[in-house]
Order: structure tokens, then sequence, then C-alpha cells
């Protein structure tokens, strides 16, 4: 009796110390999170009013707004997204309905894996080298776009991949034996079962975009004009950022554009959720 | 009588292992067929060789002879859509698509051309009316199919079957998962859709097949050791083997 009673201390003991442990972690998490947030948006959003919203940067960003800027990421993380979205979905089908697991395969995927992992800088140096100089594109929102299109797509393809191997193969086999070619079972039945899957890929994508600094400066440049079409220069708010700080050209401006920055990505964090819940409730997916 | 499948020396292996071994075999129009044998003795493989469904699995080979309306279906030039449009198949656990009890109906016969939105109405009213779900669902059409009573998914399986119109129906083991008033509506219905389809069902109980079947045919590793009509089979079959299994010693 008296071993087990102590046994059961000690497990209880066991038990508050690791429960303690774990809810200290989680605070520490929640709190730097927050602090950082709450730091950058108490610091920028007093400077951010409609005139910063509307106007051109003037005297390189230290008077003015970031009109400019803003539709100059617009513009870049759009084409990237654009670009990179179509391959990317195009080869996580490829990867998962339609090739057998030969050795090229497991080349690609081991490569594509690899450009996960590499520094973005590396992406703007190769975005420089070839798309910039050697295709003749020069500084410019496509030569960025095009950048960041490689960049995401090893998230998009995962998220893609990952979401298309949840779908049940009775899917597959229901839609199979009522006639329905493989094209059409992946376009009617599976994709759309993916298509939460898929807006997660994209948005981690687009986070990872908008905020992306060294692949686009060394590949779309740092003109404070607004970019007319998409072979124009321009800078994105993360560069601006980067230069407003760097050359301490005004503390004011930089926090104002971090707050901003801040406040984009969770725009486009929520209405995707929204649209993803949306989308599910109309269909019937429940996945 | 009309002869549906004709099915000649069929062998079929997975990789190197023998599934099913020199099988010979006819299925007859507008009748039912209960294929039954213990776990693992080829049957559910045998029904998925007729809508060709185990072209799905990687290394399967199959050599022998099935003929669907007198027409090799693993010939060269057999029309693998056209088969299976003909030949349908419910499966043993309810599939229906996430998509609304209207869009599963209507899924075959969109991907088969049909766009007319009356004539896809009309398809929906009368299959749900042949599985007998059509009072239950009427007024629901367009809310999730998963929403549905696993009874009801697999009634709407069967009814997403019919969209399309099949000649033959193969059934997986239908009621295995369902309850017991699910599986009695859905027996019930089996003969009512004996009259204009051919069906071929694999299950593993027994009485159903007692139950439901014109034919019964007994498999025992990868071979069918009988088939005959189904009152003989389970009044007087011919081999020790069925009799033993029918009995209940072994399986």
């Amino acid at each position: 009796m008296k071993q087990q009673k102590e046994l059961k201390n000690i497990k209880n003991t066991k038990n508050v110390i690791f429960y303690g442990l774990i809810g200290v972690l989680a605070a520490v998490t929640l709190a730097s999170l927050i602090i950082i947030i709450g730091y950058i948006l108490v610091n920028g959003m007093t400077h951010i009013n409609f005139e910063f919203l509307t106007q051109d940067p003037k005297r390189m960003g230290k008077e003015g707004g970031i009109f400019s800027v803003i539709i100059g990421t617009l513009m870049v993380t759009s084409v990237g997204i654009l670009i990179a979205t179509p391959i990317g979905i195009a080869a996580a089908i490829y990867f998962t309905e339609y090739s057998k697991g030969g050795k090229g395969v497991y080349l690609i995927r081991f490569f594509t894996e690899i450009l996960a992992g590499i520094p973005s800088i590396i992406f703007g140096l190769f975005g420089f080298a070839f798309f910039v100089i050697f295709m003749g594109m020069g500084w410019s929102v496509l030569s960025g776009g095009l950048t960041l299109a490689i960049m995401v797509l090893p998230t998009l393809i995962r998220a893609t991949e990952e979401s298309l191997k949840t779908v049940p193969m009775s899917y597959r086999e229901g839609s199979l034996s009522l006639g329905a070619t493989k094209w059409q079972t992946i376009v009617r039945v599976i994709l759309p079962c993916c298509r939460p899957g898929i807006l997660t890929g994209l948005i981690l994508g687009i986070g990872r975009a908008i905020g992306e600094t060294a692949a686009v400066m060394l590949t779309v440049g740092g003109s404070l004009r607004l970019p007319t079409s998409v072979f124009d220069s321009t800078r994105t708010m993360a560069v601006h950022l980067y230069v407003l700080a760097a050359e301490g050209l005004s503390m004011e401006k930089t926090y104002a554009t971090a707050a901003l920055l801040i406040f984009i990505v969770l725009l486009i964090n929520t209405s995707a959720n929204l649209i993803s819940n949306k989308l599910g409730g109309n269909n019937g997916n429940e996945i | 009588m009309e002869t549906k499948f004709e099915i000649e020396k069929l062998n079929l292996y997975y990789g190197t292992f023998q599934a099913l071994k020199e099988i010979d075999m006819s299925i007859y129009g507008n009748k039912i067929t209960a294929l039954i044998g213990p776990s693992g003795c080829g049957k559910s493989t045998f029904l998925r060789t007729l809508n060709r469904m185990n072209d799905l699995i990687q290394g399967v080979k199959i050599d022998g002879l099935i003929k669907f309306d007198n027409q090799d279906i693993y010939g060269k030039d057999y029309d693998l859509i056209e088969l299976r449009k003909k030949v349908g198949m419910v499966f043993q656990k309810p599939n229906p698509f996430p998509k609304t009890i209207y869009e599963n109906i209507v899924y075959g016969p969109k991907i088969h051309g049909e766009k007319n939105k009356s004539t896809l109405d009309h398809i929906v009213e009368r299959t749900l009316k042949e599985v007998a779900l059509w009072e239950e669902v009427k007024d629901r059409l367009h809310k999730p199919a998963l929403g549905l009573s696993g009874g009801q998914q697999q009634r709407l399986c069967i009814a997403r079957c019919l969209a399309v119109e099949p000649e033959v129906i193969l059934m997986d083991e239908p009621t295995s998962a369902l309850d017991p008033v699910a599986t009695s509506k859905i027996e019930g219905l089996l003969e009512e859709l004996a009259v204009k389809y051919t069906i071929v069902i694999v299950t593993h109980n027994m009485q159903q097949a007692g139950r439901v079947s014109d034919y019964t045919s007994f498999f025992l590793n990868g071979k069918v050791i009988e088939t005959d009509k189904t009152e003989v089979i389970f009044s007087n079959p011919a081999n020790k083997k069925t009799e033993d299994y029918i009995t209940g010693r072994f399986g």
C-alpha cells in the first residue's frame, strides 16, 4: 500500500512538473509572437495614414508614402504565385497520380526538397544571373516573379501532394467504376477534395514571397516609381523596409512599412481561410 | 437464357502469387449470381476482373478469356470506358463523393456528356426512386451526401451506379458495413433490380446468398469449386467441400 502511494505521488509530481513546463514553453512562444507583432504595430500604426498609403515615396522614402511600393509588392507576388501555382499543382498531380515511382521521379523529388532548403540569396543570385542578365529581362517585376515562383514551388508541390494523398482510394475507384477517365477523376473528384490543402500551400507560398527580400532585391531592383508593366523595375515593401532601416532614412516610415506588411499578410491569410471554408461548405466537402 | 459473361480458363496473378486459378463460369442476364467462399478465396478479385478494376493494381497479370456480350474485354481494341459504363460497381464501404446528393448521381451522366438540366433532374428522380431513397432525400438533394446514414449512402451509391444505365451491377459485399435494417432494405432492392439488371454479388453471408440469389458460385483458394442454381448449392451440393462450407464446418 505504502509503496503504491509513493509511486502515485511520484507520478503526480512528474505530471505537475511536465504540465508546468509545457505551459511555460507555450507561454514563451505566444509571448514572443505577441511582443514582436505588438511592438511593430504600436510603433508603426501611428504613422500609417491616408497620405502614407496613397502617395509615392519622396526623397528616397524619407517623406511621402509607399503607394508605388505597395503596388510593386502586390505585382511581384502575384506574378510569382500565378506562375508557380499551375506548375506546382501539375507537378504534384504527376508525382502522386501518374508517376510509378521510378528513379527519375525520385531524383526530381530529391531536388525539389533541396530547393526548399536553399537560402533565398542564392535564388536571388540565380535570378540575377539567369533572368536579369542572361535572358535580358533586366531588373523587372517579371524577373522577380519568376525567381519567387521557383522559390515557392517546393512548398506548393509539397502541400498539394500531401492533400492529394489524403483523398481516399475509394473515391478514385468510385469514379473510375462509373466509366470516368483518369483525368476526369482527377479534375472532378480528387482536386475539389484538395482545395483546402492547395490553398494552405498557396498561403504559405504567398507568405514566403511577399516577405522575401534578398532574392527580390537582386531581381526586381529598387526603383521607387510606380511600375506600369511587368517589365518595369520596382521595389517591394520588404526591400523598402531594408533600405529605410539600413540607410537610416526614417525609422517612422520603416515601422509604418513593417506594420503594413504584417497587416497585408494577416489579411491574405484570413481571407484565404474564409474562401476555403466557403468553398468547402458549398460542395459538401467535409475532409 | 442470355449469357452476359463467359469466363474461360481465367488465371490471375498478383506478382508471383496466383489469386485465381483456371476459372470457368457463365453469368446469366437478369439473374442474381452470388459468389461465396471464405476470406481470401479470390471472390472479390474475380468480381473486379469483370469491370477491369484490377487494372489499377500494380503487378496484376491476367490470362484466360472473359467475354462480355461475346466480346473479349481484355482484348486490345476493347473500350474500357464503355465496359465500365455497362458494368457498374457497388463497393464494400459506401463511397459517395464529398459532393451533394444530386451531384453524386449526375456525376456519371455528366462525364458521359449529358448536359441537359431537365434530363439530369429526371435521372436523379428515377434512380433515387429505383433504390427507394427518393422519399427520404427529395427535400435535401443539394445537401452533402456524407450527411446521410451508412445505409442511405450505400443506396445512393447504387443509384449513382444506375444513373449511367448499366447492364450489369457488380456488388462487393455491399451490406457488410451496414446494420441489419439497412441490409434488409438493400436485399429487398436486389430482387427488384434484377428485373432490369444482371447482378453479381460477393457476400460473406451465406444466408444472404441463399435469400437473394438465383445462382451461387463457391470459391475456395482461388478456384471455383462449384456453380449451380442456389437451391441446388444449398440443398444438394455436388462437392463435399461446398457442403462442408455451407454447413459451417469451415470458413
